[in-house]
């Protein structure tokens, strides 16, 4: 494979490749927060690239809700089999088993919220000092304001009116026993800088992005995955439609959109003329209009 | 705050539909460069519509974003929408209609990718405009045509300065309430000239542009209500303007992240040395020094994960190795030509950002790139006036939002050049040791 200059700017790989090593550098026990999704996937490439020819000197962590696409896991397992990587499953069933969070109840119960107690739990049992996730600054509007190191207090909180300055490109990753930072080596990325880059760099990606038959149904204009963790109302029918997913979360709280694109090159210019955001698809989001920033607070990342 | 009132025809989600296909299908072009901005003014000179409008313009906003924040203008009992709500993204912003935090915004047209750093206009968030401001290759300065200069804007000048950003431009808003007078334009540029013919601003380029955000008058597209405008419009000026700044000149500079030793059976000798090149360019063949040891050898190879390569220039990351198995590790700097001298005592402009203050005596922990060493304030020279420029002597400390000449003491060598020679390698950051905060930036002599 060669360097090519196509339509990604390189200088947002250099960036994140720099953050990658000084997380490693700084830190004693770094994670990398993986959900199976395209913004994940382009991280385990980032993390490859920072430490080649060695290994990628840090563990994936997995917070799985029991709620997935079946694709995501399988795709999950299939990565890390291949890169030879440390993978860590985190179940939020275990949670609920324990009595520690209670399932939500109803036609839109799902299980996104409970997500954080899980994985401030794992954070805790494994004292990971640093975890990288994939967020970027252009998906939300609490996102916007977020740091590429971000410190988190022992329970997880984010505290936006107290963050730290960070200037140029000097990150400081001291924090005092307890805390943790969360650390998005691609936070200056676009939603299209990351298609860019997975066709450039031709990273494989869990079919469900593809567009492809599945039963769905409709609900408040949106179309629904059909699983059976979704809590359907008698009138709701079930159809089949040719769809895909521009984001990857629980079956529960991600829409699709009905789409040809089955190749990358068509899913790329579809989101060029797409109307709508990305997160629009996203029924986490649009509980309220803080649904994000209150899910940072609490502890998600 | 100035917002986009009912009756302004130009936002209207029906018009953003049918622009959207026709011209952002092909809105990404090859090579693209990325152009990073910091915006600046005082509280009501309508940076958020600004902004607003340039996303309109270049049809950056997806329906279900402006169908949300008019919603929620709606639920606050507005008539009209209120455009701010796309960047304040903060329940406490919203809350108080200001913006506390710097928020980043992300654009693209057919030549050119933006980063938006959005900055707070209110004083007591000044520090979070530096933090705005420190990436920036241009600042866009906001005043309002009504008012002109005020306290706010020196300090922003003063700012985009001392952080040496290449480009300023001053957007003179608000134009509609001046009836596009072409006399109060002159008038406000003639004013800035008396600050910007001041020594200090000797190599900064500055344009100007009158415009009028709330109806895009010389934002995307020229306005006729000024017709006696002839320079370029706000996105145009943004997309032709130079964003590499040259470093040919620079000396080389390698600050050593992290070494690479696999010890694998496939790499069981390598070593590399991991980094991203601060300035200047490195190539094969190179006679190289290794600071602090001022050991010399060659560089080996260049690396990449996509394969070698021939040579690399500033801010690429990339793995270096050397000919001769000599002690490299983390915090150490690789370099050729016009070698740094190691420096334990030095004088920096500092801006601090904490609410306890800086005083003289008082120790900290120093971070020039990736290294980090024990300091101690032994004097603070003087304190800026930021609105008069003037150095005010005799003071005991700086605190939160000063910008003042400090004396530091360092516990070990740091191999900084002057900020005014070599903007990436010429800056710290003051990092408070009991709460780990970051407190102050630096700009070394």
């Amino acid at each position: 494979m060669s360097i090519n200059n196509g339509q990604f700017p390189r200088e947002l790989e250099d960036e994140a490749i720099y953050i990658f090593r000084e997380v490693v550098s700084q830190f004693e026990r770094p994670v990398l927060l993986f959900s199976g999704g395209k913004d994940s996937i382009t991280l385990v490439r980032l993390a490859q690239k920072a430490f080649h020819p060695g290994k990628i000197p840090f563990p994936l962590l997995h917070v799985d809700t029991g709620h997935n696409f079946p694709e995501t896991i399988a795709f999950r397992d299939a990565l890390v089999q291949e890169l030879g990587l440390e993978l860590i499953v985190h179940y939020v069933q275990d949670a609920i088993d324990q009595k520690i969070v209670s399932e939500e109840t109803g036609k839109y119960a799902s299980r996104n919220a409970l997500q954080t107690v899980t994985l401030l739990s794992a954070i805790e049992a494994h004292k990971f000092d640093a975890c990288i996730g994939g967020a970027r600054r252009d998906e939300e509007k609490a996102r916007a304001k977020e740091r590429i190191f971000s410190v988190r207090d022992d329970f997880g909180q984010w505290d936006a009116k107290r963050q730290r300055p960070e200037l140029f490109d000097m990150l400081n990753g001291r924090i005092n026993v307890g805390e943790n930072v969360r650390v998005f080596p691609i936070s200056n990325w676009t939603e299209i800088d990351v298609w860019n880059y997975i066709k450039e760099e031709e990273l494989a990606i869990p079919s469900i992005y593809y567009a492809h038959d599945r039963e769905i149904f409709e609900r408040d204009g949106m179309i629904w995955p059909d699983s059976q963790f979704i809590n359907k109302t008698s009138d709701e029918q079930v159809l089949t439609k040719k769809v895909r997913f521009r984001t990857v979360g629980d079956m529960t709280c991600t829409a699709a959109v009905e789409s040809e694109a089955d190749h990358i090159d068509d899913v790329i210019k579809e989101i060029l003329s797409a109307t709508i955001s990305e997160r629009g698809a996203r029924m986490d989001d649009r509980r309220s209009e803080a649904a994000m920033e209150k899910r940072k607070n609490d502890g998600y990342f | 705050m100035q917002q986009f009132r009912k009756g302004v025809p130009e936002w209207t989600i029906a018009d953003l539909k049918l622009q959207w296909k026709k011209e952002r299908t092909m809105a990404i072009s090859r090579n693209k460069s990325v152009l990073r901005i910091a915006t600046a003014g005082s509280v009501d000179d309508g940076k958020s519509t600004l902004i607003g409008r340039l996303l309109y313009d270049t049809n950056s906003i997806e329906t279900d974003k402006l169908l949300a924040i008019e919603e929620s203008s709606r639920r606050k009992g507005l008539d009209y929408t209120d455009l701010s709500l796309l960047t304040d993204g903060l329940v406490a912003e919203r809350e108080q209609g200001i913006t506390i935090d710097v928020a980043h915004i992300y654009f693209s047209t057919p030549s050119r990718k933006f980063i938006i750093a959005d900055t707070p206009g209110h004083i007591e968030y000044t520090r979070n405009m530096v933090t705005g401001a420190s990436n920036a290759d241009l600042s866009i300065v906001l005043v309002d045509a009504r008012n002109g200069m005020v306290e706010q804007t020196y300090r922003h000048l003063y700012i985009a300065k001392l952080l040496k950003v290449p480009k300023i431009v001053v957007c003179v808003n608000k134009m509609d309430l001046v009836a596009y007078s072409q006399e109060r334009f002159n008038e406000i540029v003639k004013d800035f000239h008396t600050v910007l013919d001041h020594e200090e601003f000797e190599n900064v380029s500055v344009d100007f542009i009158p415009v009028s955000s709330l109806y895009g008058e010389n934002i995307a597209s020229r306005s006729n209500q000024m017709e006696w405008y002839l320079g370029d419009v706000l996105l145009t000026t943004l997309e032709a303007v130079d964003a590499q700044q040259s470093t040919d000149d620079l000396p080389a500079r390698f600050p050593v992240q992290h070494v690479i030793r696999p010890k694998s059976d496939e790499f069981h000798d390598y070593r590399g040395y991991a980094g991203r090149v601060a300035s200047g360019d490195f190539r094969v063949g190179d006679e190289v020094s290794v600071l602090p040891s001022g050991l010399r050898s060659k560089i080996k190879s260049l690396e990449k994960f996509d394969g070698k390569l021939n040579a690399v220039s500033a801010s690429e990351s990339v793995v270096l190795r050397l000919e001769d198995d000599i002690d490299v590790s983390r915090g150490d700097m690789i370099v050729k030509d016009d070698l740094p001298t190691g420096i334990k005592q030095l004088s920096a402009d500092v801006c601090w950002m904490d609410s306890e203050p800086l005083f003289a005596g008082k120790g900290y922990r120093l971070q020039h790139g990736i290294n980090q060493t024990r300091v101690k304030v032994s004097a603070i020279s003087h304190k800026l006036n930021t609105s008069t420029f003037d150095k005010e002597i005799g003071v005991s400390a700086l605190e939160l939002n000063d910008i003042g000449k400090v004396s530091l003491k360092l516990a070990k060598p740091i191999f900084a050049d002057s900020y005014a020679k070599n903007r990436d390698n010429g800056a710290f950051i003051l990092i408070d040791e009991a709460t780990n905060n970051t407190v102050g930036v630096g700009f070394v002599d």
